[in-house]
């Protein structure tokens, strides 16, 4: 439970996210929080609501927002997965979603750096604030926050990190394992860093990277070694994003498979939708990081265990 | 049957045939990937650890764990006999399987004695025991050596390091965590 201090520094947060989308002209929307389907992903299992579900992420309805001819969209809501709970997830934890059209992941890189710089130009000096011009004290750790920051590639990273090959881990069904244990820890220590270019069967609603085919145009934000945001350039070819909903549905188990089905609507409306990238920030996780907490369920008003 | 789900620090599961305490836990799950389930766990019969990581579709068993409250009667040989103060049933314990909880035993004591499948596992002791001293050597009043603390033996054949002026007859009180020395009693 977040004290006075805490309660004001995230609505001060709050207050200096929303203002930079405001002034980089994208358009505040909200979105239902209680939907009768998501989209079907194999690893997020949704909290149900009376025959509906609520919501895993805002994804689906600010993507139909872009094809209905909206250009630049951000959104702050709680979303829900059920089963997480730890150090740095909750079942309900606060999103953070911005989708422009005529863009990729490269801009949506862009957009994190300038606003992380925005973030520590308006709130630089606020109590409980563990930073200092563009410099985040982690421990006895600074990591610099200037950009540009690294960007690595996955493959890059389990060559550099892992004791088996981006290939072999794949091969083994030990991808996330294999993440989790020897790369992650290493991922935006010094500066934060843009791990990109996932296999395309780790990435469902990314796009096919130009020329590599067998890459998605994703990536995933890392400081400290904890996963803020993940990003992509938006998959809107509506007959390829079918058939990878038909895999991901494949791979569910008889009880999740009759909670999910084929989002028709979606997909009609993504056949109108050109060239657009979107990426979810985890702001429970990054303001755990701005002032100097171990765990997302310290920069909450209420986390599970407040209710003891 | 637990699933991975319901590992938590401090849940006791079978893995391997064997019953496991989960000492450490993390829940990890990387963007767009599936739950792990990270955990480091105590073998409770070896002490062995073991780090592994789960995902939510494995599945424990319930490790067959019951503790009864037991009175420790005598020793005989590597024996140790105790029984059962509800059903009055006897058994004994190898002295292997006690450790050093045999240095706080006096006869008629009662403790919580740990069962698998049947087989006891581990004793509890209680987390202070008063001790009977039996050897000491005499505290030679204006000895200047320095020396702040002197070997004592207590009635289980134990030896300690203790005050000097703990002597023969005193009962001095253990903390059985670290087998030291807490203070002298006075019955």
């Amino acid at each position: 439970m977040l004290d006075l201090q805490g309660l004001r520094f995230r609505a001060a947060f709050f207050h200096s996210l929303r203002s930079f989308f405001v002034r980089q002209q994208f358009l505040e929307v909200d979105t239902p929080i209680r939907q009768p389907l998501l989209l079907p992903e194999l690893n997020i299992e949704p909290l149900a609501s009376e025959g509906w579900f609520l919501q895993a992420s805002p994804e689906l309805c600010m993507k139909r927002l872009l094809a209905a001819g909206c250009s630049r969209i951000f959104q702050l809501c709680n979303c829900f997965r059920k089963g997480e709970r730890g150090r740095l997830h909750l079942e309900e934890f606060t999103m953070l979603e911005w989708y422009r059209t005529n863009g990729g992941y490269e801009d949506l890189m862009a957009d994190c750096e300038a606003l992380l710089g925005s973030l520590l130009a308006d709130l630089g000096g606020m109590a409980p604030c563990t930073f200092s011009n563009e410099n985040l004290r982690v421990g006895d750790r600074v990591i610099s926050l200037h950009p540009p920051w690294e960007r690595l590639s996955v493959h890059e990273a389990f060559a550099r990190y892992s004791p088996v090959s981006l290939e072999q881990a794949l091969a083994a069904d030990t991808f996330d394992e294999i993440l989790v244990e020897y790369v992650e820890p290493f991922l935006g220590m010094d500066r934060p860093l843009f791990l990109y270019d996932y296999p395309v069967e780790l990435g469902s609603l990314a796009k096919r990277k130009d020329g590599s085919p067998q890459l998605a145009e994703r990536f995933e934000l890392y400081i400290n070694g904890i996963e803020l945001a993940n990003g992509f350039s938006e998959l809107t070819d509506s007959h390829e994003q079918r058939r990878r909903f038909e895999q991901e549905l494949s791979m569910m188990d008889e009880e999740r498979r009759q909670q999910s089905r084929m989002p028709e609507r979606f997909l009609e409306e993504l056949a109108g939708l050109d060239r657009a990238a979107g990426i979810a920030l985890g702001v429970d996780r990054l303001l755990m990081l701005l002032i100097g907490k171990e765990s997302v369920g310290e920069v909450v008003s209420f986390a599970p265990v407040d209710f003891d | 049957m637990y699933t991975a789900a319901d590992l938590r620090k401090g849940l006791k599961v079978q893995v391997d045939g064997a019953p496991y305490i989960v000492t450490d836990f993390e829940f990890s799950k990387p963007g767009k990937g599936q739950a792990l389930y990270r955990c480091k766990m105590r073998n409770m019969i070896t002490g062995n650890q073991l780090v592994q990581t789960y995902r939510s579709n494995d599945k424990f068993d319930k490790p067959d764990l019951e503790e009864r409250k037991m009175q420790y009667l005598y020793c005989q040989e590597n024996d140790y006999h105790f029984m059962d103060t509800q059903n009055f049933e006897q058994l004994a314990i190898d002295k292997e399987h006690l450790g050093d909880n045999v240095n706080y035993m006096i006869d008629n004591m009662e403790m919580e004695v740990l069962f698998f499948q049947d087989k006891p596992i581990d004793v509890s002791m209680p987390m202070f025991v008063n001790l009977l001293v039996t050897k000491a050597d005499p505290w030679a009043k204006g000895d200047t050596s320095g020396s702040d603390s002197k070997p004592v033996t207590v009635e289980t054949g134990y030896v300690l390091q203790v005050p000097p002026f703990v002597e023969e007859g005193d009962k001095i009180q253990i903390d059985t965590r670290t087998g030291a020395y807490v203070t002298r009693v006075k019955e």
